[in-house]
């Protein structure tokens, strides 16, 4: 539900506090909630408005009341919501220089992978390392520092364009996969040319913000062999971004499932539908 | 209740006679004087008319009366909601996407809310003739200049985390459709080592771009013909284009939500003192803009705006809006009689379809001969054009396309350079407006030092749209703190002008 829909009497100029809280300003919040505490009602208030009638309204009206009469609250806790969240995107995907200057390039990305609960593979080594269900791991690989990295696995995970900086310089990734990464957009794709030489293998299945100009962008991978576009919702004519993925990427395996890709669905519903309609005229002049 | 009836008898009373006298001698002719009199007195239905407009007559007067409070805006004159407020601190001139980027920007930067009152004059609504929704909406690193490429990239990052910035609570979020393609300029023989050059200087400050040679060209682009190329240059990151319209809105939105005041009308004049001043060893006449007069659309109606400093932010039109403080009206060799270098130029965009065309690795292909080219939609549909000769400079009073223009000049070299292009179709065109600078086709961004008050965001010669973030928050910086902060833009001041010493760029499309 809009906010806007509970709160017909808000004023217009409103808005205006969210975005002073968006542009990084959040004390001027705590000020509206403390205004606003001062002559909130706590939930039973309501019930008197009714108290000339028997009854008291039902609890979902007297709820919707008591959320109308705490607007500002609610905007104030959903805007620190979305805050929080960014902030944690921001600082799970900072840059670890010092890690980076005092431990080597290897162990920095290894690190970065695993607080971002992802999965990696060294070269020449079979078995991954990985976080388990709590999130926790070992501390074997500061063992390899000069290894490089091979396979990189971020799935479901919220790296985003800042956190390619610690990808950075890796020479010999192979593997990327981004499956169901709600961060990863565009701009990341773009900067995936880092890999332009060495990346082959790569997954962008199920990220909800790429679209077709950012794929456009995988022409600077000429080593890529194989591809995964698969359930990317932005995507308007799967089909037809295939067959151009394709002749882009001739050397390239497309993956694309989740897609609906009959191109005469419409036309076959649209026909059904003139048949149904044919149908019913024939019958009219019988019926007359 | 009972004083109220009892004033309604009185009432009663007291008109009974005076009503009927008057119908009386109204009616004389046709009725007799008893008939209507008795009429008069007995009827219900006339009586009770006359109690209602009683009533009705009490109502508006109370009501006028609570409006005729000092603390109610009520005037005794109708008042054109749409007028501009009488006094402003900031008015800016030119509703672009410059215009409203520097809005938003000021606003951003402001210390407390409602700190300081923006107005944007912008004269044409549904921006029929602004450059910024006519542009073929690119962005790119490829500049020689250090400033600009500092300036792009400050753009690109701001496009990057757009919805962080342009963020309006409970509405949609802004969806730019970036295409992420790097620009290809092609160069021959004659001015390769200048993109070497270049090349250097881009790579210097940060931006993401690779040489090509021919041969290399050839293998990544195979639909090129290489036949006079000697060397490209290919941006890998942070170029590409996207839609000016959805930017402009974007701003324009967020900045309203700010508190920034929109306007329609137009600047057709100002109110301005002039004082004797001694700079550039000769002594010259300084302005100071006291009031704006903007002039509503479709109506004689006019308010002057008082504020503390105009932006002129009017695009190719913004030599107008100095003309109207009379700068470069005066002796041809003193620094008052130096113009405004900006003026519009007519450059026209065609839309053509070739489904043979290249795909969708298409880059924002540019010639060394002036041509370019970009994909639009995945469809087969490209748009392309080129800046015409100096000397062939069509006229800018309309925008007319010129169909001709495109079979003699366009065409031949998209077809050499592109065979495939050799079977297109034109679909479609449109024509826009450079803010041509004439001095050195760069940007014009300071206080006019011939006008105190006056600070400008113009000349950008085709780069306003993908400038407008990071021109908006350095024009904001240095109003509010007095100087440049993140991106030193002083190159692009307008002692440059006055000096008549350009400041040249190298990639000028």
């Amino acid at each position: 539900m809009r906010l806007h829909d509970v709160c017909p009497s808000r004023p217009a100029v409103e808005p205006v506090m969210s975005a002073h809280f968006m542009a990084g300003q959040p004390w001027r919040f705590y000020r509206t909630l403390h205004r606003c505490g001062k002559h909130s009602a706590p939930l039973w208030a309501p019930a008197r408005l009714w108290s000339s009638s028997s009854e008291s309204p039902p609890l979902h009206t007297r709820a919707l009341l008591f959320l109308t009469q705490r607007f500002y609250d609610v905007e104030l806790l959903m805007g620190l919501n979305s805050e929080l969240k960014r902030r944690t995107v921001q600082w799970k995907n900072s840059y670890n220089s010092y890690a980076r200057q005092r431990l080597g390039m290897n162990i920095a990305l290894a690190h970065f992978v695993l607080r971002l609960k992802g999965g990696f593979r060294y070269v020449g080594q079979d078995d991954w390392f990985r976080v388990d269900k709590r999130g926790k791991f070992s501390w074997d690989f500061l063992n390899h520092k000069n290894t490089p990295i091979e396979e990189v696995d971020l799935s479901h995970s919220l790296i985003n364009f800042t956190g390619l900086q610690s990808l950075e310089g890796q020479q010999s990734l192979r593997t990327l996969s981004l499956r169901g990464c709600s961060q990863v957009d565009d701009w990341f794709l773009a900067r995936l040319h880092i890999f332009q030489n060495s990346l082959e293998e790569l997954n962008i299945s199920d990220c909800p913000q790429i679209t077709v100009g950012g794929l456009a962008a995988l022409r600077n991978l000429r080593g890529l062999r194989y591809l995964d576009i698969s359930s990317l919702p932005r995507i308007s004519s799967p089909g037809l971004v295939v067959i151009l993925l394709e002749e882009m990427l001739p050397q390239c395996h497309i993956v694309a499932t989740g897609y609906d890709l009959s191109m005469f669905q419409d036309t076959v519903e649209d026909e059904k539908e003139i048949k149904e309609q044919g149908k019913t005229d024939n019958r009219t002049p019988g019926m007359q | 209740m009972l004083t109220w009836r009892r004033l309604h008898v009185k009432v009663r009373a007291a008109h009974a006679p005076l009503t009927s006298r008057l119908v009386t001698r109204q009616h004389a002719w046709t009725h007799g004087h008893l008939t209507s009199c008795l009429k008069l007195s007995t009827s219900t239905a006339l009586r009770k008319d006359f109690f209602k407009d009683v009533e009705t007559t009490f109502v508006e007067m109370k009501k006028k009366a609570a409006d005729a409070l000092p603390s109610s805006n009520w005037s005794p004159f109708y008042i054109n909601p749409n007028l501009p407020p009488e006094r402003a601190d900031i008015v800016i001139v030119g509703g672009g996407v410059m215009g409203w980027s520097i809005a938003y920007w000021l606003k951003k930067m402001e210390n407390s809310r409602n700190g300081m009152r923006v107005v944007v004059v912008e004269k044409d609504p549904v921006y029929t003739q602004a450059s910024t929704v006519l542009s073929a909406g690119g962005i790119r690193q490829q500049f020689s200049l250090p400033e600009n490429i500092l300036l792009s990239l400050a753009s690109a990052d701001f496009l990057r985390n757009v919805n962080e910035h342009l963020n309006v609570y409970n509405e949609d979020p802004v969806d730019l459709q970036f295409n992420q393609s790097g620009y290809l300029f092609l160069a021959n023989e004659k001015v390769a080592h200048i993109m070497e050059e270049n090349y250097h200087i881009q790579s210097q400050f940060g931006a993401q771009v690779s040489l090509l040679s021919p041969t290399q060209l050839q293998e990544r682009f195979p639909w090129i013909n290489t036949d006079g190329v000697a060397l490209a240059s290919y941006g890998l990151e942070n170029e590409g284009w996207f839609d000016p319209w959805s930017l402009l809105n974007g701003f324009k939105r967020k900045a309203i939500s700010l508190g920034v005041i929109p306007c329609t009308g137009k600047v057709t004049d100002f109110d301005y003192t002039v004082t004797l001043a001694h700079m550039y060893d000769q002594d010259v006449m300084v302005r100071r803009v006291k009031s704006v007069k903007v002039q509503m659309p479709n109506s004689p109606e006019y308010q002057p705006v008082e504020c503390a400093i105009v932006i002129n932010a009017a695009g190719a039109f913004s030599a107008k809006v100095t003309e109207m403080l009379r700068v470069g009206s005066g002796d041809k060799y003193s620094i008052d009689g130096i113009p405004f270098p900006v003026e519009p130029r007519k450059r026209y965009i065609y839309v053509f379809n070739c489904p043979d065309g290249p795909g969708l690795d298409t880059p924002f292909l540019i010639d060394y001969s002036g041509v370019y080219f970009r994909r639009e939609g995945l469809g087969g549909n490209y748009i392309g054009g080129a800046s015409p000769d100096e000397e062939n400079e069509p006229d800018a009073g309309n925008l007319d396309v010129d169909h001709d223009f495109f079979v003699e000049k366009v065409w031949p070299e998209l077809a050499h350079r592109v065979p495939s292009f050799e079977k297109l179709k034109v679909t479609s065109s449109w024509a826009g407006f450079y803010d041509y600078n004439t001095l050195d086709q760069n940007a014009i961004i300071g206080v006019h030092p011939l006008i105190n008050n006056m600070y400008c965001a113009t000349g950008f010669s085709g780069h306003g749209l993908q400038h407008s973030p990071g021109v908006g928050r350095a024009l904001a910086e240095l109003i509010l703190k007095g100087g440049f902060e993140t991106l030193d833009l002083s190159v692009f001041g307008l002692d440059r002008i006055m000096k008549q010493e350009p400041v040249l760029e190298r990639n000028i499309l």
